[in-house]
């Protein structure tokens, strides 16, 4: 793909998403919401928040990124933008990489940015906010881009909300798994490197297989 | 040799020649499922000696093992049905991937309720986030998101191609989600109840199982291809072959 064409999408697709930056907040308050519950539910037992934080703020911020993942191609598939994405005569590797990197900097990014706070709030040790924020920044990515599968496989459905979260939150296990061990290990007193190489090798994963996925997948929503 | 299996090949995947062929292998199916079904359950319900630690809950491995075989092996067969339609655009094969979606799902779900059960006496428990357990849980999932989105798109072509691509996907994480749930289990939890280490099954318990699995393999591809038949049924029912197959028999006269 030409720069020239890969600079005018990522100027496109930034000026999108300044244009409809109150999106941005839902999932962030969503996030800050779910986190308010918890110590509501089972109590503000310190040592007992404590324990359960890692866990907690992951499977959040999973649903967080769950629900901003239905944005990523909704609006440009009612307009038709997305068919003329699909007419272009150039591979849309670079283009969808753009999108989903612009997405996940306004919609996981901001979650990578408040989930210290969220971490102080639930008693997690301070020693393991930076921890939480790396192995976080990591998760989302792979997040943004496996919840682009999914919305690429919905985006022909009127109804997608509740199909792509019964698709995609099975993929996200993985990252659940790696992120909250990470940071569990962090509030131990440990290093993740282990666990943070992991999330970083999803991400590489995802994002060479998620491209080919999301183009099939909006092939398919145009056509029907 | 290449013409010949793609001659096979064609023949297979023409629904009307499927409809026709399929027909006369379901009474063999049929007979061979019952046989090795009937032969292992005897043998291995009423014949095969008493576990030493478990006694004789654990004759439920019987139909256990089988079943979770088959989960995990149709994922794999849907996902490869998928595949081979994404990529040559045959209608059979889709459907056979459509077919082996609630199969497969079915068989988990029974996999896992057998697992609960034969839980009970041995782990003491209903529920354990044991490693198998969970990625079982999560097959179950992946089934339902397959079936669900299959079922989701107006134009059913469309739904195909998609849950085609979901099941691919799924096939892929697979190996992901059994590794990461495996790691996650041993750093939460002890390995204190790896039923998998025990001393390796003794002979006289072993034949019936694989009788059984091969009964239950066999079982599958009936149920399959009842189900492949089912799906043509309704996909062609206007179609001219298929009438003329109705007015034959004569059985169907709602057509």
């Amino acid at each position: 793909m030409s720069a020239p064409i890969r600079k005018a999408t990522l100027k496109r697709e930034w000026q999108m998403a300044w244009r409809n930056v109150s999106d941005v907040i839902n999932p962030v308050a969503f996030f800050l919401i779910v986190i308010t519950l918890v110590p509501l539910g089972i109590g503000a037992n310190k040592t007992q928040l404590a324990a359960i934080a890692p866990g907690m703020l992951w499977v959040a911020a999973l649903l967080a990124c769950l629900l901003s993942a239905d944005l990523l191609f909704r609006r440009e598939f009612d307009d038709g933008t997305l068919e003329q994405y699909l007419l272009l005569p150039h591979a849309l590797y670079g283009i969808l990489w753009i999108k989903i990197a612009v997405h996940w900097l306004f919609f996981g990014l901001p979650l990578v940015l408040v989930s210290p706070l969220l971490g102080l709030m639930l008693s997690l040790p301070s020693s393991a906010l930076l921890v939480l924020m790396l192995a976080l920044c990591l998760g989302t990515m792979s997040l943004s881009l496996i919840g682009a599968m999914g919305a690429a496989l919905t985006v022909g459905l009127r109804r997608g909300g509740l199909l792509l979260a019964v698709i995609a939150l099975p993929l996200y296990i993985p990252v659940l798994i790696f992120g909250a061990s990470a940071t569990a290990q962090a509030a131990d007193g440990f290093f993740p490197a282990g666990q943070l190489m992991l999330l970083a090798a999803l991400v590489l994963f995802t994002l060479g297989f998620a491209p080919l996925v999301v183009i099939a997948g909006l092939k398919i929503g145009i056509e029907s | 040799m290449p013409t010949t299996f793609k001659q096979w090949f064609h023949q297979w995947s023409s629904p009307p020649s499927f409809y026709q062929k399929s027909e006369c292998l379901l009474p063999w199916l049929g007979l061979l499922a019952f046989v090795l079904i009937a032969t292992g359950t005897v043998w291995g319900l009423a014949f095969a000696p008493e576990d030493a630690r478990q006694g004789n809950s654990f004759r439920i491995i019987y139909l256990h093992v089988p079943v979770a075989f088959l989960a995990l092996a149709g994922y794999y067969l849907m996902a490869i049905a998928g595949a081979i339609g994404l990529v040559w655009r045959i209608k059979l094969a889709f459907w056979a991937m459509r077919a082996a979606a609630p199969l497969g799902a079915a068989l988990t779900f029974i996999a896992l309720v057998t697992g609960s059960i034969w839980g009970k006496p041995t782990w003491g428990t209903w529920w354990e986030w044991d490693a198998r357990i969970t990625s079982m849980l999560i097959l179950f999932f992946l089934y339902l998101g397959v079936m669900a989105l299959a079922n989701a798109y107006q134009q059913q072509e469309g739904g195909l191609r998609a849950s085609a691509i979901l099941a691919i996907i799924g096939m892929v994480n697979i190996p992901l989600i059994y590794k990461s749930v495996d790691w996650w289990n041993t750093l939460h939890q002890g390995a204190s109840l790896k039923l998998t280490s025990a001393p390796t099954i003794h002979g006289t318990m072993l034949y019936p199982l694989l009788i059984m699995v091969a009964g239950f393999y066999v079982l599958y591809a009936l149920v399959l291809l009842l189900n492949m038949r089912c799906e043509i049924v309704a996909n062609e029912s206007r179609s001219r072959w298929l009438q003329d197959i109705y007015k034959k028999t004569e059985k169907l006269n709602v057509f």
